[in-house]
């Protein structure tokens, strides 16, 4: 229960930190993309700030303490090799985002803005998971006969 | 045209950032919403409770904002196929990229990951080029 209701409010500083920043407005993120036309610079100030914070304090929280306060241990990605499948992902999402404004973390709390075009987003942004996952297990099985 | 809000701008940035170390201190995870996404849409994992609750807060905050009397800028200019196009394409690539603007942009350069380095600058690149693009060359 303490890790839920913890999960829930960091989850809401996460929401509102993205919502007043203009991450969760299409608009303002494609701008921020239109260099060469109606270049908007805001989201500079949001990613400066935003990795300001975390690398010092992420530098804070693991000099202080060998473990998080409610698991045995920190759960950080293992793999460090630079593959075709982050490579050819994240040029894929980044055409995604360019297409629409909308990435996963401006996506959800843009819902609690209440539009309609969010939800449509967001379903067609979970079929798309639901498809990669199902090609990348295809992928993964032995070749048939 | 969006206006211009670096302090407003920085301001959320530095809430996200908040939010990203306090989960790292409590919770031990990387706030990413790709994979906290992930964590809710089935075959469910066994730690689901807390991706859920990471979403639903993420959620209501911005609600309750509003709710304050606070007002936040919002526009979509596309049509619908195109939003829909741009969802699943956004979908299929941080499932394939592993992590999107939160978890290789956000907490994996301040980690230094060489694989969130090289991540980020090539959906960005990819980003400025799509809308170059789109709004440049093809006029749309």
């Amino acid at each position: 229960m303490k890790k839920v209701l913890s999960a829930f409010l960091i989850g809401g500083i996460f929401g509102l930190g993205i919502a007043i920043s203009g991450m969760a407005n299409p608009a303002k993120v494609l701008n921020f993309f239109d260099v060469a036309g109606t270049w908007d610079p805001s989201l500079l100030f949001v990613m400066g700030g935003a990795l300001l914070v975390t690398a010092i304090g992420y530098r804070i929280v693991f000099g202080a303490r060998r473990q998080p306060v409610f698991e045995s241990q920190y759960a950080l990605p293992g793999t460090t090799g630079i593959d075709a499948q982050l490579v050819g992902g994240s040029a894929i999402f980044g055409i995604g985002w360019g297409i629409s404004g909308f990435c996963p973390g401006g996506a959800i709390p843009a819902l609690g803005l209440g539009h309609p075009e969010t939800p449509i987003f967001i379903a067609s942004m979970i079929v798309g998971i639901m498809i990669a996952r199902a090609l990348k297990a295809r992928a993964a099985r032995p070749a048939a006969a | 045209m969006t206006e211009f809000t670096p302090w407003l701008s920085l301001s959320g940035g530095l809430l996200i950032g908040l939010s990203a170390v306090l989960l790292m201190a409590l919770h031990g995870r990387i706030a990413g919403m790709t994979a906290i996404l992930a964590g809710v849409i089935p075959p469910f994992p066994s730690d689901w409770a807390w991706r859920a609750a990471f979403l639903a807060g993420a959620i209501v905050a911005p609600l309750a904002w509003l709710a304050a009397g606070n007002e936040i800028a919002f526009a979509v200019p596309l049509s619908t196929p195109t939003l829909v196009i741009g969802g699943l394409i956004v979908g299929i690539g941080v499932t394939y990229g592993s992590g999107c603007t939160s978890g290789h942009g956000v907490c994996g350069m301040a980690r230094l990951s060489r694989r969130s380095i090289v991540a980020t600058l090539v959906f960005m690149a990819f980003s400025i080029a799509t809308v170059y693009v789109m709004r440049h060359v093809v006029g749309a």
